[in-house]
């Protein structure tokens, strides 16, 4: 019998800091293994070789933020079976959004010389904004562990498996005391999506939301404990003004305290 | 003669996105431009007014392959600006969380990146089908480096546990004692790697550089030092902007930067182990050495010799700290925020990476500037692509093709740091 024809898998780049991808090539032990299931087909950074599509499965990194990725967007889009955003940038628009809240003219002449050089959007937007999306893995940066279980599920025809609840829900389950309780350390875990393994307050520091917000986060209710905690209103702005910033709840939480 | 152009859209197995365009006439090299269209971010620009203590978690999303170097310049930059000093084993351990940002990062470049142009495969993937175990010797190597980063900082990319005056959280000594066994074998690897690697055929290019790292008295520089060149450069970090500046050329969105008064310069392994190899280990020099390095390198081909030593470094740096392993009274030492401007300089994998910010009296940013090192790598990069287009200009265009971005990947360049850039230069007419 003739062998089934491998799916092919292909990693887009968007605006991003390449660390989404990287978790790919940071699965030192599946690796191969992955290689071996899938077939590589377009994945610049990590080989010269390009195989055309169709694609089967796109992993999609970064955020929309100049004119031709806008465009270059659909061409993924039209080349793509199922395509899968990975990371804050694809999903909400990553830390590269908080220009959405300020002049970019201004931001390209803090930055640059010429201005005139420089091709950008006013805004950076998620890929959904764009195209149609099948799936969004959170985080910045993703989990692999979560990756290895979207490749997986996609290759076994099922839905991935990455819960929606909040961090909380992972802290207690790791025996982790709440930072927030015990220490008064204010933590965005509350309203903060699973996935990451609830890092931050088991190395007893807050939660700072770089997973985005949870499935019906309560902002409003957690931000009068922050104030409960003493954090000032620009405080709550910044802290809401993170990785997600332009994600909805985050965003219109994060207005809500801006005098 | 025909004329011809050598156009690569996108450059492969480098970190983020360029194109190089080289243009010939003739016989005659008429343009190279290494272009960098990885869209801009603007960090400096947005780093304005947010608190010190977010700074080293935002510039970390510089770059996901060396987020530990952008934190590590930021924390020192803004401790400078509070004359706080990080020593003892708070120091220790924040050069074994670099070692093991170098030993993931050399990993990923050498067998990931670099080595397939060297055997004549498109991907280290490839490799793997007719040598596996090559490149899981390569990927556990990597995986080495990521724990020592996982653990102490928390996760691989983009580490939690690092802030202004230490850490969070410092792991139990217990927490540390199962990376010892693998760091043995990783050591053993890195050696293996060096002798693998010189075993390579490199094209006959040196030129002659002048190469900036950082120098200290007492050890090859990870943090700390002063910065100095093989052309009598010797100057404090706080000098810096004193002596290099950085032009927006319209190729691309990332900012070259130059020595004054004398141009182009190289960071990066070439140029630390250039100027530091007395400072190495013991078997960092000697597995050098039987690899047939001198104690300089002018060959940037050669770059992934000095990637592989320096991954032999890493592990016996990592070890020596684990030996000495003392658990530090707190996980950060104590100070008031006030106003004043800090300076940075740290070694990241792929050379000296610079920061500096000015801090109000609430600790808030009023301006940040950030100098990576691919950015100062980028007008030498160019500068090789000269030279070795002039020199091989009747080399079948594929040939030449592939030759040219193995040369961009000596530098192992990071085009995602180097667009997240710089502040205003000033032009002058």
């Amino acid at each position: 019998m003739a062998e089934r024809r491998k799916p092919k898998l292909a990693v887009w780049k968007f605006s991003s800091c390449d660390g989404c991808q990287l978790s790919l090539l940071d699965c030192e032990d599946e690796l191969l293994a992955v290689a071996g299931a899938l077939e590589i087909a377009n994945f610049v950074e990590a080989s010269r070789a390009v195989v055309k599509g169709p694609y089967d499965l796109s992993l999609v990194e970064g955020s929309i933020t100049t004119p031709h990725d806008a465009e270059r967007i659909h061409s993924v889009r039209r080349a793509s079976k199922f395509l899968v955003t990975i990371g804050a940038c694809a999903t909400a628009g990553g830390i590269q959004a908080l220009r959405n809240f300020k002049d970019v003219k201004e931001f390209t002449s803090i930055v640059y010389a010429r201005p005139e050089y420089i091709e950008t959007l006013n805004k950076s937007t998620a890929i959904s904004d764009h195209v149609h999306v099948d799936f969004e893995l959170r985080g910045c940066p993703i989990n692999k562990t979560q990756l290895v279980e979207v490749i997986s599920a996609f290759l076994n025809k099922r839905k991935p498996n990455t819960p929606p609840h909040s961090v909380c829900v992972d802290c207690k389950r790791n025996g982790t005391v709440c930072v927030m309780v015990a220490h008064g350390t204010p933590c965005l875990g509350p309203v903060t999506q699973a996935g990451c393994g609830a890092i931050c307050p088991a190395y007893t520091r807050g939660c700072y939301g770089c997973y985005g917000p949870k499935e019906t986060p309560n902002t409003k209710s957690l931000s009068l404990w922050w104030s409960g905690l003493g954090v000032s209103e620009q405080d709550l702005v910044r802290a809401y003004r993170g990785f997600n910033a332009y994600a909805d709840p985050f965003r219109k939480e994060s207005e809500a305290h801006e005098g | 003669m025909k004329d011809k152009t050598i156009k690569v859209d996108y450059l492969a197995r480098v970190e983020g996105e360029g194109a190089l365009i080289v243009k010939i006439k003739g016989r005659r090299l008429t343009d190279v431009q290494l272009k960098i269209f990885e869209p801009p971010r603007f960090f400096e620009a947005f780093l304005r007014g947010r608190k010190y203590s977010e700074v080293p978690d935002i510039t970390a999303r510089i770059c996901g392959i060396c987020p530990v170097a952008y934190q590590m310049s930021a924390c020192h930059a803004i401790e400078d600006a509070f004359s706080v000093k990080v020593e003892g084993p708070l120091r220790e351990l924040r050069r074994l969380l670099y070692c093991g940002e170098w030993l993931e990062s050399h990993a990923l470049h050498v067998y990931m990146l670099h080595a397939p142009d060297f055997l004549g495969y498109e991907d280290s993937l490839s490799i793997a089908k007719d040598h596996p175990d090559i490149v899981k010797r390569g990927l556990r190597i990597k995986k080495t480096g990521n724990e020592i980063v996982s653990l102490l900082g928390g996760r691989e990319i983009h580490p939690i546990n690092v802030r202004v005056g230490g850490f969070y959280k410092i792991p139990r000594k217990q927490e540390f004692a199962p990376l010892i066994e693998n760091l043995k074998w990783a050591r053993d690897a890195a050696v293996e790697t060096v002798r693998w690697v010189s075993g390579f055929s490199f094209p006959a290019f040196e030129r002659d550089y002048e190469f900036i790292a950082l120098q200290h008295p007492g050890e090859y520089p990870f943090n700390e030092g002063r910065l100095v060149s093989n052309r009598g450069l010797d100057i404090n970090i706080r000098e810096y902007e004193q002596h290099f500046l950085e032009e927006h050329v319209p190729h691309s969105n990332a900012l070259f930067s130059r020595l004054i008064g004398r141009g182009a310069y190289f960071v990066g392994p070439l140029a630390r182990y250039s100027l530091n190899f007395d400072r190495l280990s013991p078997l960092a020099q000697e597995t050098a050495k039987a690899a047939g390095l001198g104690s300089t390198c002018r060959n940037p081909f050669q770059s992934i010799i000095v990637r592989s030593v320096e991954m032999v470094y890493a592990c016996d740096e990592a070890l020596r700290i684990l030996d000495n392993f003392e658990t530090p009274d707190a996980p950060a030492v104590e100070f008031e925020p006030r106003v004043g401007t800090g300076y940075g300089c740290t070694e990241a994998p792929r050379g000296m990476l610079y920061h500096r910010y000015r801090i109000d009296d609430h600790g808030l940013i009023l301006d940040a500037k950030i100098v990576p090192p691919t950015s100062q790598n980028q007008k030498t990069i160019e500068n090789d692509l000269w030279q070795f287009v002039e020199a091989n200009i009747d080399a079948p265009k594929d040939t030449l093709q592939w030759q040219c971005e193995q040369a961009i990947r000596n530098y192992d360049p990071c085009i995602s740091c180097a667009t997240h850039f710089l502040k205003l230069v000033i032009e002058r007419e």
